[in-house]
């Protein structure tokens, strides 16, 4: 066990493209930490980096302590899960598991035993002598896992290891992560793309996009204190919702009618610069409660004309339309191509902005009618137009 | 949105006519079975030809019935005997092995740095080596021929398996280029991250499953290297290096006026069976799919 410590990490390519950019982290010793972002945006390569299957530019990288920059993968005491779970096809899953050892030379009876202990871990007894093509999808992903637990490294590393599995074993297998990574107590690595998997799995996630970190910090952190314009949507599902404000007189003036500012946001807005500012208001989909279900809440009272309404059993997504209201920030554009969700459905494009609200499964909202919302204004997020920040939400 | 649904929802039916269509069991035309077996005998018929000849002796050789009157194996008796031909079987071997060996170990390293690194040209490199082995072999049998007979590797051992190389070796590194472009490079990170060498990498895990490869270059090789003429019957001189093909070329009857017909019939049946057995042998590590779930399947 030990603790990685990335200094000013960089991959360049030789063409000049960096793919990570003067990573700095921080990842203590039995932590679990997730790596997330959009696809491209170096978390993987920062894991190889890891690894040791990619060179690393420049920086430098301590496992325990150890510079290990120039040190072969197989000097470097870390176990890798890999996405495709890379399994030896000529090999029984015992021999899988075992390969680790038996190249590090260890006695038949220890390899043997090791082997037998993971294989009770993870259930998977009944498969030892069986080949990975005989396997089925969520027996591979486990092989794959026993093949990194068996030799107790000092380091984890997953890169995705479960999104080729369906989603129902997905989820089952998260918990089994989670389990496997707390019964061992190693330092654990994982990339992942899907913030679900983030937000359940990791002690602390750090966020990438573009080769560089938004931001690190506890799953509940990310949610409710998102430092920019990035992380605040690329966290939670459904997304946030950024809509234009103006900041006047302490009130905010949001497309569907002005309130109060909040104490402790206008304490904290209070040190910026003069009265009357543009600002891009981030609110959370279960922010907004229909009215007539809570009739007593406090809060920024409208209606909305409802286009779509997805209802989950539990609860009910209403979408509706505000009319001039698309955000115009080069930032959240390029956020929304980089999450992907650019090709989500804004209707007509332009000028108009969809805004999804989560809704007590009670509510009364039909598609076409009109809801009466109310929206609680003290968790509103502010960011800078430009350059995306936090106006609420600073670092430390 | 609508206009994107419409062709959707037309899709759907239209792959459930198809999927009945396919459905449907196909029976092969009975004119199909009548093509197959013509070609089959045409293949065949003289390879049986030729057996029928190497079972027959004396005047019996000038007979055309379809089956030897009586047959004999007198031919093989005798062709075991002549220590001609015993030396070149073994000649043979040795040569045929040697040049699928050398083929299999150097074009695996070769292949593998094809397959794996980042080399400029590559694709020039693999197209010339190609090309070497579509070049008339009787071009470089004239100045071998001078060239050993200077440095000593006429008529020896050597000097038969290092002009096989020419055509063995690009052979070798083209089969197994391809194969070992499609293992994973992952497998290979895990054996990395598992602890193993670069090498250890590769000969634990690599070659293991470029197995079906191996064996197809591995048999063409040998294939190529046990059948060829025109350089051993250039490069011998004597028994002491002489293969088979080249040896049958001096077959002689035990009178002037007898024809070595039988004989040469019953040598070319006997160097036919290695390769048999090899084909039949080596068939199942060929067909075998041995990558299958190696990633999700």
């Amino acid at each position: 066990m030990a603790d990685i410590k990335l200094e000013k990490v960089t991959k360049r390519y030789p063409d000049g493209t960096e793919a990570v950019k003067q990573v700095d982290l921080e990842i203590g010793d039995g932590e679990f930490m997730i790596l997330v972002g959009p696809s491209g945006c170096g978390k993987s390569t920062a894991l190889r980096m890891i690894a040791g299957l990619e060179e690393i530019s420049d920086g430098d990288l301590l496992i325990g302590g150890e510079r290990v920059n120039d040190l072969a993968p197989r000097d470097r005491d870390i176990a890798m899960v890999f996405q495709n779970y890379a399994l030896y096809p000529h090999m029984t899953v015992r021999e899988n598991m075992g390969f680790a050892l038996k190249l590090a030379k260890e006695d038949e009876g220890v390899i043997r035993e090791r082997v037998d202990e993971a294989a009770r871990i993870l259930d998977l007894e009944p498969h030892l002598e069986r080949k990975p093509a005989n396997l089925s999808g969520g027996q591979r992903q486990r092989v794959a896992m026993g093949r990194a637990i068996v030799r107790s490294p000092k380091v984890f590393l997953m890169d995705e290891p479960l999104s080729n599995l369906d989603a129902k074993l997905r989820v089952q297998m998260r918990t089994e992560v989670s389990r496997i990574q707390q019964r061992v107590g190693t330092t654990t690595v994982y990339v992942t793309h899907d913030q679900v998997e983030a937000m359940t799995l990791g002690d602390r996630v750090a966020v990438m996009r573009g080769g560089v970190i938004q931001q690190v910090d506890s799953p509940k952190n990310l949610y409710e204190k998102p430092q920019n314009l990035f992380v605040a949507g690329f966290i939670g599902s459904p997304s946030m919702n950024f809509l234009p404000a103006k900041l006047e007189d302490g009130r905010i003036k949001l497309p569907f009618g002005d309130a109060p500012l909040p104490d402790a946001m206008r304490s904290v807005l209070e040190g910026g610069n003069g009265k009357s500012r543009d600002v891009i208001a981030g609110v959370r989909p279960e922010h907004f409660e229909d009215a007539d279900v809570e009739p007593d809440k406090e809060g920024l009272k409208f209606t909305a004309p409802v286009s779509v309404v997805e209802s989950m059993g539990s609860e009910l997504y209403a979408y509706f339309d505000i009319e001039h209201g698309a955000v115009q920030s080069s930032e959240l554009n390029e956020l929304a191509e980089d999450a992907g969700l650019s090709d989500l459905p804004t209707h007509g494009g332009g000028d108009v902005q969809q805004v999804v609200a989560r809704l007590d499964a009670a509510s009364g909202a039909r598609p076409g009618g009109e809801a009466n919302l109310v929206l609680d204004t003290q968790y509103l997020q502010l960011f800078d137009p430009s350059g995306g920040k936090s106006l609420v939400n600073h670092e430390g | 949105m609508e206009a994107a649904s419409v062709p959707a929802a037309d899709v759907r039916p239209r792959a459930k006519k198809k999927k009945l269509k396919t459905g449907e069991q196909q029976k092969t035309p009975w004119w199909m079975w009548i093509c197959v077996v013509a070609i089959v005998v045409f293949c065949l018929f003289p390879f049986y030809w030729l057996i029928n000849t190497s079972l027959k002796t004396g005047p019996d050789l000038s007979t055309s019935a379809l089956f030897p009157p009586n047959p004999t194996l007198d031919n093989f008796q005798s062709i075991f005997k002549d220590s001609n031909f015993t030396n070149a079987l073994k000649n043979s071997a040795i040569v045929a092995l040697a040049t699928t060996a050398l083929a299999l170990i150097v074009g695996s390293f070769c292949a593998y740095a094809l397959a794996r690194l980042r080399i400029r040209f590559k694709f020039a490199i693999l197209a010339i080596v190609l090309t070497i082995t579509t070049f008339p072999q009787i071009t470089i049998a004239a100045p071998i021929f001078k060239l050993w007979r200077d440095i000593g590797l006429y008529n020896t051992i050597p000097g038969l398996v290092i002009p096989y190389l020419t055509f063995a070796l690009p052979l070798a590194i083209y089969i197994l280029t391809s194969f070992f472009r499609e293992i994973p490079r992952d497998l290979e990170e895990a054996a990395l991250v598992d602890g193993a060498t670069n090498f250890q990498a590769f000969y634990k895990v690599v070659v293991p499953l470029a197995a079906p490869g191996l064996a197809t270059a591995g048999i063409l090789t040998f294939i190529a290297a046990w059948n060829e003429f025109l350089l051993a019957i250039t490069l011998t001189s004597s028994p002491a290096a002489r293969t088979v093909p080249a040896a049958i070329a001096f077959f002689t009857g035990s009178t002037q006026f007898e024809q070595p017909l039988g004989t040469i019939s019953a040598a070319s049946v006997t160097i036919s069976i290695p390769l048999i057995v090899m084909v039949l042998l080596f068939q199942k590590r060929i067909v075998a799919g041995l990558t299958a779930g190696a990633v999700k399947g």
